[in-house]
């Protein structure tokens, strides 16, 4: 029972990284209607930046409260910066020009995208993983079971795991908001469900897809800060894994639901968790592929999406 | 990246050109590539006796960004605003000469690449160049061309986006090593060793096959993007599975095979070689000849058979399939079977390849079936034109032939920074080739299809109608 | 000519397709009679090309059970079956109201795609084929003789050899029938293989249709909007509304009933049933069953191809709720 409230626990964590994540791959395929490959890799770009602006100011868990807690605000608004950068460029480079083109053109280009990213940064940043001191220590006792009462083990939460679940839950509430109640939000519903029609109504759709871009990438971004100080290491290779799992997410959740992304998100993070804790390590991400594929064969209209009918 | 934003916003190029316009334009670039490339290529984290720290060049970033707002410039001034009827004009007349020009030049190009591709290794013999390294190329490039009609009868025939058929490669690669290292001894003594490979060949290709339908059963229904995803998972999972199941595929550490050997004599200097059988003299080269010839065969039994499935039914059925499925299930086309030949076929020539990889290389590993090698094969059948086997053997050879390429560009280190080879920027040129060559021609170099049967004239299909499947 | 209720070649009976909260179709019968065309008319959104996807076996119907029989005999339950083996067993082809050709194959490819089953079974199911097999070659031989025959028919025997996508619309709408014949239909079923048509080529449509049921004994299932067409040539006719039938009979009694007037003419009901007429009305000036007071008399006569003088519009405007026998 203890053992399980921690994984739980780290599950809940784990599965708000890819919640993030997931949500930029929904609202792209619901605007546009592809995936864009290349979007782990703009998390894995959010994490390295984050890497190298934290190691630019020489932060350091020694520092002070205050000294972190402004770094890492400092740190979030330019990895936020620069991922919507490349995502936004991303758009306009290798997708806008082929809207109109055969269907998997703009797939072919997200998946040569994915790779110019991946070694774009190995390139630059060399490949070696790139390790982190641990940045936000510390954490509370939630429970404690005595050798007596069946083996010793200690439930727990860490400062950092609680600050992602907070901070997670903080975001997905302003941007649920953004997208509700806002004119943005509502174009961006309106290109959704139809883009011609929006574009006749005045939308500047272009704009709009442009803002879901910058919007995941941002969203990203801070997932890529939260991997970074969670696992306190990153490299070039981590968006490959974590976008297919993220993309899990937001396919289990129902593609096109911003929810239904953060659900898939905690669902995959909890699959991941409890799979490496009672059967085996090496075989979690064999486990988050074979959701995906059940999941896609089975469900393909996910959690709380909408099934589609063909049309005739 | 570095190129990334001087083709933007293909809306506004058509625009008139002011100044203000321009510098507008060239400065919003040079503030994008500059946030592109400032802490990720500017403040290289360098990682040294457990300190890292970080390496500031500044200088490289802004050299770059002169360098795309120098090209944007160059574009907006001599490309972009030339009046399009001109532009268009030319290339219409050059788009019709093209036409017959490449009409009659197609029915030379095979046959010329086949006399070409049997007499390479005499080439060689006179020549210089007779060298193992040259002769290995092609076995590499014949490797990959293979690869490349094998998927091509997924991706470009049947129209379905394969992003996992290196597994099949693997399966291959796997069922020889297996094979010949623990099974055939067991069941037929070590006598059968130098036959394993003709042996095998067979049997991989059926595994292969059936891995393919096993494979492709659970993703009928699915499309497109999902389809992609898919495969991409399933050549992850089999990648993982050989990584982790150690008693069975001995990990990562992987397994040490047999070479292959000329109908059971050994490439060696030793009594009972191929050398000491004929008579003469022991020299590599021997091996690396008959490996050409070896994977020449198989490619060509690749060619020859893709193109006569293309003529019977069920290569009509998987056009058709990747035309319209919803047609073809109206004309009585079981789908279901049809697009699982597809992947059948397509996989037992990836498992035929993998088989021929294994035996050549007398190793295999699962670090030589990772997902990159799957996105590879898939830039060499992009590239060549989807559904043209032509395409493919100039694209296979302009990907590998380039790769060796940049191994070789020893000059190009004075233009990169320190520390770096040419040879880390092939996987990058490939990226951006996928990416540019969606944008600029994404039919690939062949766009035209050829029809497979005709009443009074063959007349090639241009590519634009030519759908490229949903999935 | 009431022959199609004792020898009917498909029998559709209590067929009801509901998505969701929806229903499509509701507990719609009706028979189509051997060598006869059958037109299923109705207004947008009545449920036409839902009852074609549950004949077809593109849709699994939610009651209801079609009956398909071939005059010697044998029975079909269409809605047990798969799409593709309905074409191949029970033998119906279809045409799309959306065109769905291999546009990046040509004519010819078009067609002996449609001969694929017996061709495949001739190729020894490729294996046969891959060697070359002589027996394959005669099947081949034949099946090009096929699309000789019909690409003739439809007057496409020139461009046998181009893409499919290059042809104009109308010799498109052609290519599909063709196709469709390829596959040795016994119930053939056209969705709205006028629409789009100039005059001249929907009576070439017609003719080529009236060929297919006399010369091939094919009974034809046909949804169409152009009256011309559906009057011209139609032995029998279903009117949908709503997803439910509201008139089955000859053409001459589908002009007089007046359910079907109201249907595509709109009453003072209900607000809604009136919201739809009036948006029907501009459709029905174009497709010449308009009948109403504002519209000029003179498309009238379009509609009678038969000697029947039309439905005074009056006489129907004021008496709506008149339910004539001509509802089953």
């Amino acid at each position: 029972m203890e053992y399980f409230l921690q994984q739980l626990i780290n599950g809940l964590t784990l599965g708000s990284i890819y919640g993030l994540i997931a949500i930029g791959y929904t609202m792209v395929y619901g605007i546009i209607g592809m995936i864009n490959f290349a979007h782990g890799d703009v998390f894995m770009v959010g994490s390295m930046v984050s890497f190298i602006v934290l190691l630019a100011l020489g932060v350091t868990g020694g520092s002070g409260a205050f000294m972190i807690i402004f770094a890492l605000a400092l740190v979030v608004v330019i990895a936020m910066l620069i991922a919507s950068v490349y995502n936004w460029t991303i758009e306009r480079v290798a997708y806008r020009p082929l809207r109109g083109s055969f269907r998997l053109a703009p797939l072919i280009s997200a998946i040569g995208m994915s790779i110019v990213l991946q070694e774009f940064v190995r390139i630059a940043q060399e490949g070696r993983p790139k390790p982190m001191q641990p940045l936000i220590t510390g954490g509370y006792e939630l429970m404690h079971r005595t050798l007596a009462e069946g083996g010793d083990f200690t439930v727990k939460i860490s400062n950092m795991q609680i600050m992602i679940i907070v901070s997670t839950l903080v975001l997905m509430t302003v941007f649920t908001m953004l997208i509700q109640r806002t004119a943005l939000g509502r174009a961006q519903r309106a290109c959704e469900q139809d883009t011609k029609m929006a574009s006749l109504l005045g939308i500047n759709v272009d704009r709009t897809i442009s803002i879901t871009f910058i919007l995941g990438a941002c969203l990203a971004a801070f997932a890529g800060l939260m991997f970074l100080l969670y696992y306190n290491v990153t490299d070039f290779f981590i968006g490959f894994l974590a976008g297919i799992k993220a993309f899990t997410a937001a396919v289990l959740g129902g593609i096109g639901s911003i929810p239904g992304a953060m659900l898939g998100g905690l669902v995959i993070g909890m699959i991941e968790v409890m799979w490496s804790a009672y059967f085996s390590v090496e075989y979690k991400d064999v486990a988050a592929f074979t959701v995906l594929v059940m999941v896609l064969i089975f469900m393909p209209q996910g959690l709380l999406g909408k099934p589609e009918v063909e049309k005739i | 990246m570095s190129v990334a934003p001087k083709n933007n916003s293909s809306s506004d190029d058509s625009k008139a050109l002011t100044t203000s316009a321009l510098t507008k334009d060239l400065i919003s670039t040079a503030i994008i590539t500059l946030l592109v490339l400032i802490p990720i290529v500017a403040m290289k984290t360098v990682i040294g006796q457990g300190i890292i720290s970080i390496v500031y060049r500044f200088g490289m970033a802004f050299a770059l960004t002169g360098i795309v707002v120098g090209t944007r410039l160059f574009l907006h001034l001599f490309v972009w605003h030339k009046a399009p009827s001109a532009g268009s004009k030319s290339t219409l007349t050059s788009g019709l000469k093209s036409v017959s020009f490449s009409e009659t030049i197609t029915k030379y190009i095979a046959p010329g690449l086949l006399i070409f591709a049997l007499l390479f290794p005499v080439f060689t013999f006179f020549h210089p160049i007779w060298d193992k390294r040259v002769m290995d190329l092609a076995v590499y490039i014949l490797i990959y061309i293979m690869l490349g009609w094998g998927l091509n009868v997924v991706v470009g025939l049947a129209g379905l986006l394969d992003l996992g058929y290196v597994a099949f490669y693997a399966v291959g690669a796997y069922a020889y090593a297996l094979l010949s290292t623990v099974y055939f001894p067991q069941w037929f003594g070590t006598g059968i060793l130098p036959w394993a490979f003709y042996i095998t060949l067979p049997v991989a290709g059926l595994l292969a096959a059936t891995w393919g339908v096993v494979l492709g059963f659970p993703v009928l229904r699915l499309r497109g993007d999902y389809l992609a995803i898919v495969t991409l998972a399933f050549g992850e999972m089999i990648r993982l599975v050989l990584v982790n199941w150690f008693s069975f595929t001995n990990g990562p550490q992987g397994i040490s095979v047999p070479k292959i050997t000329f109908f059971g004599l050994p490439f060696k200097d030793a009594p009972g070689s191929f050398s000491d059988f004929f008579g003469i003299q022991f020299n590599r080269i021997h091996f690396y000849i008959f490996l050409y010839y070896v994977i020449l065969t198989l490619a060509l039994i690749t060619y020859f058979v893709t193109k006569r499935l293309r003529r019977l039914p069920i290569g009509r059925a998987w056009e058709a399939l990747r035309e319209d499925e919803i047609a073809c299930r109206s004309l009585g086309i079981n789908t279901t079977t049809t697009k699982l030949t597809a992947f059948a076929i397509g996989a037992m020539f990836g498992g035929f390849a993998g088989s021929f990889f294994a035996a050549r290389q007398g190793f295999v590993s699962p670090e030589s079936f990772v997902y990159i090698e799957s996105a590879l094969i898939l830039a060499i059948v992009v590239l060549g034109g989807l559904g043209s086997q032509i395409g493919i053997v100039f694209s296979a050879i302009a990907i590998m032939g380039s790769f060796e390429l940049f191994r070789e560009m020893d000059f190009m280190k004075v233009v990169l920074p320190s520390g770096t080879e040419p040879i880390q920027f092939r996987m990058l040129a490939v990226g951006l080739a996928m990416v540019l060559m969606m944008r600029f021609r994404p039919r690939g170099f062949v766009t035209k299809r050829e029809p497979t049967v005709f009443l009074k004239e063959k007349k090639s299909v241009s590519g634009d109608l030519v759908a490229e499947g949903h999935g | 000519m009431m022959n199609w209720t004792k020898d009917p070649e498909l029998q559709v009976q209590h067929l009801t397709m509901r998505f969701g909260g929806l229903t499509a179709i509701g507990d719609l019968s009706f028979d189509a009679g051997r060598k006869q065309i059958t037109a299923l008319i109705g207004p947008n959104g009545a449920g036409k090309t839902t009852v074609f996807n549950c004949i077809t076996g593109f849709y699994k119907p939610t009651e209801g059970m079609i009956k398909l029989r071939h005059p010697d005999g044998k029975e079909f339950l269409l809605e047990r079956m798969d799409d593709f083996i309905i074409t191949q067993k029970a033998k119906v082809a279809r045409t799309f109201q959306n065109i769905r050709l291999f546009s990046g194959m040509t004519l010819l490819e078009n067609l002996m795609v449609a001969q694929h089953n017996t061709l495949m079974r001739a190729s020894g199911f490729t294996i046969g084929g891959i060697f070359g097999s002589g027996h394959f070659k005669r099947a081949e031989n034949e099946a090009i003789e096929k699309c000789k025959y019909w690409l003739n028919k439809v007057n496409l025997t020139e461009r046998a050899d181009d893409a499919a996508g290059d042809l104009p619309y109308g010799a498109q709408r052609r290519l599909e029938i063709a196709r469709a014949m390829c596959t040795n239909p016994r119930l053939l079923c056209l969705d709205e293989p006028a629409a789009g048509l100039n005059p001249r080529e929907s009576d070439e449509l017609n003719k080529l249709l009236l060929s297919i049921r006399d010369d091939h004994n094919m009974a034809i299932l046909l949804i169409e909007h152009d009256m011309s067409v559906v009057m011209g040539i139609s032995d029998h006719i279903v009117v949908l509304d709503y997803g439910r039938k509201i008139a089955d009979g000859t053409p001459n009694e589908i002009k007089n009933d007046p359910a079907v007037i109201r249907a595509y003419l709109g009453v003072e009901e209900d607000e809604n049933e009136v919201a739809v007429g009036s948006v029907k009305v501009a459709d029905l000036v174009n497709e010449g069953l308009a009948v109403h007071a504002n519209v000029p008399t003179r498309t009238v006569p379009k509609v009678s191809a038969s000697p029947k003088k039309p439905v005074a519009t009056k006489t129907v405007v004021k008496k709506p709720a008149a339910k004539k026998g001509g509802r089953k």
